[in-house]
């Protein structure tokens, strides 16, 4: 069995839950971050997910899984939605949702790709695109555990506007020296860019990254390809293959 | 699903025509979406062995690529669904069925009532044997007429496509004979032990 170093089991049964919309903040012209009122919520771990459940009036329902942003030491639940074009689900939850808006859900599901402070050894977190997602909780709760181990982040996005929550993450290494944010931008840089301005390769994971023998924890998270190629190249840089954790989405997620 | 309340201006899309083939919770995809815990393991076909245990891991039968891909060869057309909700329709696969397997290793009958299948990557997952008799399963090598990808599961993954598509491991190498239902790698982790997906069997209690 892999490592998993021993996250709690999911509870028994995973009850639905109404969710109110308490906030809605724009992130970037496609992703907003839907913040939730959640009674009864029992709480998460970084890296975890949920299952968003819609109703429409005629009782057609549609189920979708979105990762949880907020660190667990949030009072309130907030996720995270990329707008896909071709979607069902998350054009609504993008353009069509208000304040005070109900759905459902249920959680936290997944207890592999997380990351609590307590773990030890480096963390290296490699986001493509709303794949910063689950990673962003990450760094939130080590911000709010005050947690010391050296962390980066190597983050890619297409241009500087599709980067999903640019400010905070400034913020975040700004009042933190053990924590390094990199951006790559593979479509479009604006001027004066400092940031690297290609996919991601061997070169750019060799001088963001820890060596093997720092034994980093190293979370990737985006599009199939892009976490192929960043778990491919990781993994052949000698990083044990229990420490490489993956998750991957396709353009499905609607 | 009657106290469910309803998402104001939420309409969605019904899948008019296959609709009947989709299972509650899901939806249909045209894409083949890839999910993995880890980064995915690559085994060279001279290295490559598929074996049959039983329950303290002795080997009951072993193939290599070349003796695996002369066992009688069977195709199938089915629908896949896959946890995080999408399902995919009509797809193709070509292996070798856990009827042919048991055959071809001389077991007139399973020696256990469920299987642990066992992966490169350290994934497992379990399955009844009687999800997998009367050509309900396969490990498959082939998907749409090629050979399957390694993202996903190639050269060969076990494929029960009646179960949620988690049961389908990548990249199998041995299915272990086992008396009692033992979790794999997301059962433990809190998903269903079954995972049927016209009753929802997601995560445990479902």
């Amino acid at each position: 069995m892999p490592a998993t170093d021993g996250p709690a089991p999911l509870p028994r049964r995973l009850q639905w839950h109404i969710a109110e919309i308490a906030d809605i903040i724009v992130e970037t012209p496609r992703v907003k971050s839907l913040v939730l009122t959640l009674p009864d919520w029992s709480g998460h771990m970084a890296g975890q997910h949920v299952d968003v459940r819609l109703t429409a009036e005629d009782g057609y329902q549609a189920q979708r899984s979105y990762s949880i942003a907020s660190a667990p030491e949030a009072s309130q639940v907030a996720l995270t939605v990329e707008r896909i074009e071709e979607g069902e689900v998350s054009p609504y939850l993008t353009q069509d949702v208000r304040v005070g808006d109900r759905f459902e859900i249920r959680g936290p599901i997944g207890g592999y790709f997380v990351w609590t402070a307590a773990m030890d050894g480096p963390l290296f977190l490699i986001a493509g695109g709303s794949g910063i997602v689950p990673l962003m909780a990450m760094l939130r709760h080590r911000a709010a555990a005050n947690g010391k181990t050296p962390a980066t982040l190597l983050y890619s996005s297409r241009t500087y506007d599709d980067i999903i929550y640019r400010a905070e993450l400034e913020g975040l290494a700004a009042q933190d020296k053990s924590l390094k944010v990199t951006h790559t931008l593979t479509r479009k840089q604006p001027s004066g860019w400092k940031g690297f301005a290609r996919r991601i390769d061997r070169e750019m994971l060799q001088d963001t990254g820890f060596p093997p023998d720092a034994r980093p924890r190293i979370f990737i998270c985006g599009p199939t390809p892009f976490v192929e190629t960043a778990a491919g190249i990781l993994f052949d840089f000698g990083h044990g293959r229990h420490l490489i954790k993956t998750e991957r989405f396709g353009p499905t997620g609607g | 699903m009657s106290d469910s309340p309803v998402t104001r201006g939420f309409r969605g899309r019904k899948p008019a025509a296959q609709s009947d083939r989709i299972p509650p919770g899901q939806h249909l995809t045209h894409d083949f979406p890839v999910l993995s815990a880890g980064p995915t393991p690559v085994t060279s076909l001279a290295e490559w062995s598929f074996a049959l245990e039983d329950d303290d891991g002795r080997l009951l039968a072993e193939w290599s690529w070349e003796a695996f891909n002369a066992l009688p060869q069977t195709d199938i057309k089915t629908d896949i669904h896959c946890v995080t909700t999408w399902s995919k329709l009509d797809t193709h696969w070509r292996g070798v069925s856990f009827d042919t397997l048991l055959q071809a290793a001389g077991l007139p009958e399973a020696p256990g009532d469920y299987v642990m299948a066992e992966c490169d990557g350290d994934y497992t997952t379990n399955v009844p044997v009687d999800d997998l008799i009367g050509g309900k399963a396969m490990i498959a090598t082939h998907y749409e007429g090629e050979p399957l990808p390694s993202e996903h599961g190639g050269p060969a993954r076990l494929l029960v496509p009646h179960l949620y598509f988690w049961k389908s491991a990548k990249w199998v190498r041995s299915l272990r004979f086992m008396q009692t239902d033992q979790p794999g790698f997301w059962e433990e982790l809190g998903y269903h032990m079954y995972g049927d997906p016209w009753r929802e069997q997601r995560y445990a209690g479902d």
